[in-house]
């Protein structure tokens, strides 16, 4: 028994003191408090995350949970939306039969449904997550960077859906970004409708009309039609995604920097 | 106790009621929930992989049939390739003087699609050259091996029928197969 016991701790003592193992985790098997700790700090993975917990963090009925369910609505939008854009095509030509395709004939259907689903879910996670940051005054100093980090997470899931609703492109689709992209142009300035608009000219030329204000970059023409379907494509697919993945790095980070997280008073 | 409650303490949490009272669930009892909770974590992400996995082959291909009709064999003239499946099936239909077979349009070097060229008699590769005779023999260029032929039969209706899902190698003595051409 002794015998066998000492080989197997050997086992596991070469095993983390090995080159492939160190390589990958940076320090041998961690075995002290200390040792423990710089292996999570040394993680790329882990270190956004407190190497300590609070006992308070674990507490559901303070946090919700609402951060992490986030994050973890995000990464299942992801995987589900990575593996639509193997069937989806973002022309007029193919994109709607693509959907009535990825419904119907594509195998496990529900893989439309649960891209559609955790977007929902994830609209109201964030409001609610927003909600209760709020409620306990969690966006005080010093957390107040992180709120502003988080109003510009919550913007871009607004947008993430937003921009995702045209691509089914069926008539629900096209008129509710006709009617949400409208909106542009009323804005101050840059909208050709908007306040102040009239004001930028040159002589009696106009510089912001239907052709060159915001309402014409986003959807990319004067109406919602091909170039709008391919460039909230590329919005939502990756443009968004991409910042918003970097802002999402700093707000975990910001979390664990700005004395981890909030707890009961 | 004003001043307490100053105190920014958001971050520790450390009351007297969040002391610690020692556990609350024995040893057996913990490791029973873990088990049960990596079996539940092992069999939702198994199902998940196993759906992604399935996702990525679909049930409906938008491709050309792998079996087709071809027309009747007086269709075909006799020393002649016809050259008007190539485009949507990827054969050549050729016939000699005794038989119809239906020739693959992939060369056997590294897969580009040859021409047939009627008046040198022979398909020719722009990739890299390869020739191969109207029977697919190869005679030039670096191809290693003649060109293959298809599964060729009548159908009911006396139409000839191709059926790409079976090719047939000369290098294996296939050719000799009644199921490689078509006696006319």
């Amino acid at each position: 028994m002794a015998k066998e016991k000492n080989n197997k701790k050997s086992i596991l003592e070469t095993l983390g003191e090995s080159q492939v193992w160190k390589s990958i985790i940076r320090s041998g098997v961690p075995r002290t408090r200390r040792q423990r700790m710089h292996a999570v700090l040394g993680s790329v993975f882990l270190h956004l995350h407190p190497a300590r917990l609070p006992k308070h963090a674990v507490k559901l009925g303070y946090t919700w949970c609402m951060g992490g369910l986030s994050f973890f609505l995000f990464v299942n939008l992801t995987i589900t939306g990575i593996l639509l854009m193997f069937y989806y095509r973002p022309t007029v030509e193919y994109a709607y039969t693509d959907i009535i395709d990825l419904t119907e004939q594509v195998p496990l259907g529900i893989m439309r449904e649960l891209h559609r689903w955790a977007a929902h879910a994830m609209v109201l996670v964030v409001w609610l997550h927003m909600l209760r940051v709020f409620m306990t005054g969690s966006y005080k100093p010093p957390r107040e960077f992180n709120w502003g980090v988080g109003v510009l997470l919550m913007t871009m899931t607004m947008f993430l859906s937003f921009t995702g609703y045209l691509l089914p492109w069926d008539q629900l689709a096209i008129w509710a970004v006709t009617v949400g992209s409208n909106m542009a142009r009323a804005h101050p300035f840059i909208g050709h409708e908007g306040p102040g608009a009239s004001l930028l000219a040159i002589g009696d030329i106009n510089l912001v009309h239907i052709g060159s204000d915001v309402r014409f970059a986003l959807i990319g023409g004067r109406f919602v039609g091909e170039a709008t379907l391919l460039r909230f494509y590329v919005i939502h697919c990756i443009a968004v995604p991409f910042i918003m993945m970097i802002f999402m790095a700093v707000h975990f980070w910001r979390i664990r920097k700005d004395g981890g997280i909030s707890g009961p008073l | 106790m004003a001043e307490e409650k100053m105190t920014p303490n958001a971050a520790v949490g450390s009351s007297a009621e969040n002391a610690y009272k020692g556990p609350e669930t024995d040893r057996r009892g913990f490791f029973n929930w873990l088990s049960l909770g990596w079996l539940a974590y092992i069999g939702v992400t198994g199902g998940f992989f196993t759906m992604i996995v399935r996702f990525l082959f679909p049930n409906v291909l938008f491709e050309p049939p792998q079996t087709f009709k071809i027309g009747f064999p007086e269709d075909f003239s006799k020393n002649s390739v016809d050259v008007k499946f190539k485009k949507q099936y990827n054969a050549w239909i050729v016939r000699d003087e005794e038989s119809i077979f239906a020739l693959s349009t992939v060369c056997t070097h590294l897969g580009c699609t040859p021409n047939w060229l009627p008046v040198e008699s022979k398909f020719k590769c722009p990739c890299h050259g390869s020739g191969f005779r109207m029977t697919g023999i190869h005679f030039e260029g670096p191809a290693p091996r003649p060109l293959e032929r298809f599964k060729i039969g009548l159908s009911n209706d006396g139409q000839i029928l191709v059926d790409k899902t079976k090719s047939f190698k000369w290098e294996k003595g296939e050719w000799e197969n009644p199921e490689s051409y078509l006696k006319v």
